[in-house]
């Protein structure tokens, strides 16, 4: 009764004048069936104003006025920015923040994806071990000095891709020889074994590589500090091409959710669909650990809280998971490069801290309420 | 409309099924019974391509390796016994998926009459009240109503029902089983249902299988498979005797 009470003043529109934040927020708790044009708008904006304000902070502040003229400049029509300022931004920082914002992006959305496909809402790149095949990969491909490449990506990138792949097939295929409904705990269980065995062989390969040590543990902490247009363009490719595919897959997902059977029921091609968001989220999650090394805890916390906000609808999850996922990285940033400035934390170690207390937070909360 | 020939399942060495064939036509109810082990989940599995099969299953005369998820969807539909959602969906979240068959691959989108086949479902399993509500707030009997009306809005010509009011209370059970009937003659349907409780799969079946031990006992028309001999065969007891027994208790009160 008394909840029937509050729902009433939520949903009856007595007050003519409400509020912007107030009606972004209702729209946001009505359960629409898609991401919709006023929520794209405000996410979007969202983003820029983060976007912004991380280029100005740093080690060196760079004042607000100044961004325009940088622009100017970059865009050859008046020439007034100062060559610090300019050579700071355009050189170190906006590509570092765009990487950033697109590793967020990426990782919640793989998240995202892989909680809807196993059902399960702790799955996530770092607890199936999949950011540790990634690393293992890309360890593997400098220790032993591995060289090939293709058109696009070197090959640490590649080496990291089919890492992350081969560690995702054996974690499921264990998990499924265990027991054959994948339960939560059986995946989490086989994918923090895992983690612990590439852990091991990676320190293994540290102990005997010791001048490419440097090289390797950055592939273990975590961090953006010296990324390029290069990697900017290659996260945006792989974010956009299995980005794509796995927005496209809003239903099966959904499918999935709410359960294997069920979905095999209403006409899903089970086996395809598992297959096909598999490979791209592993592809993707190869990509953003060969740039940016194991950012743990962020494809784990975000799609999470966009669950909390959106409701379960994948169609909405994904869509808010790449927003809130690239705001939330470009924070985490920001603070991991003014916290101590002019000294700068690891990224990983910076979400990782952040996340888990979140995480045990949403846990209780959770809990309290069932 | 369906057609089973020959199947066998069998897992390593032990033959699960063995050689069942059975047939169903419009407006036709057939009950799959038998002691628990007999193979009955086994057969649905095997017409919903959970489980690997030798033989011959025909839906509308097309053998269902040749049909792809989608298409099969559209002319069979399944309810489960039990359900397991994980997140929070709303009950109309999981009805308007029963549409998904239907859906036109270039443009995600769906037909016409998908809202009013949505509606329509709805409405029949008495939802409109919870329609908003989350999936995981539902009792087993709402749950189940819910999935039902899923497979309504699916709107298949088959409609395969594994043990469907298994856990479920009389009123529940009742519900849900006056509804199928109304189904099956409203849409010229054919329903295929295993059922334990004998006396239900008589009254509402008109054809029927009894399985033991994965081979087909007897089949055909409900009154010549539910003989004496037969039952009390395959269930080791006086099946008949007992079913007046409990049937006689009401009136020594």
């Amino acid at each position: 009764m008394q909840l029937k009470h509050y729902t009433h003043l939520f949903t009856e529109n007595k007050i003519k004048w409400r509020p912007l934040a107030a009606i972004i927020f209702n729209d946001m708790r009505k359960r629409k069936n898609n991401f919709t044009l006023t929520e794209y708008l405000f996410c979007t904006i969202l983003l820029i104003i983060i976007f912004i304000i991380s280029t100005c902070l740093g080690s060196v502040n760079i004042p607000f006025s100044e961004i325009g003229d940088v622009i100017l400049s970059l865009l050859n029509i008046k020439d007034e920015a100062s060559i610090t300022y300019y050579s700071i931004l355009v050189h170190v920082r906006i590509p570092r923040i765009i990487c950033v914002a697109l590793e967020g992006a990426a990782l919640s959305l793989c998240g995202a994806g892989m909680q809807g496909l196993l059902r399960n809402p702790l799955a996530d790149g770092s607890t199936l071990g999949v950011s540790a095949g990634a690393s293992l990969g890309a360890i593997l491909a400098i220790a032993f000095g591995f060289n090939f490449s293709f058109f696009i990506g070197d090959t640490t990138m590649i080496m990291a891709m089919i890492g992350a792949y081969l560690s995702l097939m054996l974690i499921l295929s264990i998990a499924y020889k265990l027991d054959y409904s994948l339960a939560t705990n059986t995946i989490i269980l086989v994918g923090v074994i895992f983690s612990m065995f590439a852990s091991s062989i990676m320190s293994l390969l540290i102990t005997f590589a010791n001048d490419k040590v440097n090289n390797i543990i950055f592939w273990t902490m975590g961090s953006l500090s010296g990324a390029d247009y290069m990697d900017a363009l290659a996260l945006l490719i792989a974010t956009t091409i299995c980005g794509a595919v796995i927005l496209k897959h809003a239903d099966e997902l959904n499918a999935f959710a709410i359960g294997e059977e069920n979905a095999r029921n209403i006409g899903v091609d089970i086996r395809k669909t598992k297959l096909m968001i598999l490979v791209f989220v592993s592809i993707l999650i190869g990509v953003c650990v060969s740039i940016a090394g194991t950012i743990g805890f962020v494809g784990l916390v975000i799609p999470h809280i966009t669950r909390m906000v959106f409701g379960p609808n994948h169609k909405r999850v994904l869509p808010a998971s790449l927003f809130f996922g690239a705001s939330f990285l470009m924070l985490t940033d920001l603070i991991s490069r003014t916290l101590f400035s002019p000294r700068e934390l690891p990224l990983g170690v910076i979400t990782s801290l952040i996340g888990s207390v979140v995480f045990v937070y949403i846990f209780y909360k959770s809990r309290e309420v069932k | 409309m369906i057609k089973v020939n020959n199947l066998s399942v069998q897992y390593f060495d032990k033959k699960i099924l063995d050689n069942v064939s059975f047939e169903a036509g419009k407006r036709d109810w057939l009950m799959i019974v038998g002691p628990n082990g007999a193979g009955k989940s086994t057969i649905v599995n095997a017409l919903s391509k959970a489980a690997p099969y030798t033989g011959d299953i025909l839906l509308k005369g097309k053998n269902i390796n040749d049909m792809k998820a989608m298409e099969q969807a559209q002319v069979m539909g399944v309810l489960r016994q039990n359900h397991n959602v994980a997140y929070s969906f709303t009950v109309e979240d999981i009805i308007k998926l029963g549409r998904y068959a239907y859906r036109k691959k270039m443009f995600e989108s769906y037909g016409n009459d998908e809202s009013e086949k949505v509606e329509k479902a709805i409405e029949l399993t008495g939802l409109k009240e919870l329609r908003h509500q989350s999936v995981l707030t539902l009792s087993g009997g709402e749950l189940q109503r819910t999935f039902l009306a899923q497979l309504f809005a699916q709107d298949p010509e088959i409609l395969l029902l594994d043990e469907p009011t298994n856990h479920l209370d009389l009123v529940y059970q009742k519900q849900i089983f006056a509804l199928v009937n109304r189904w099956i003659h409203e849409n010229d349907c054919c329903v295929i249902s295993i059922v334990h409780d004998l006396s239900l799969a008589r009254k509402y079946g008109n054809k029927a299988i009894l399985l033991d031990q994965g081979k087909l006992v007897r089949s055909g028309n409900i009154k010549k498979v539910f003989n004496k001999e037969d039952l009390d065969n395959v269930y080791k007891m006086d099946v008949h005797k007992w079913m007046k027994d409990l049937y006689n208790s009401w009136d020594n009160d």
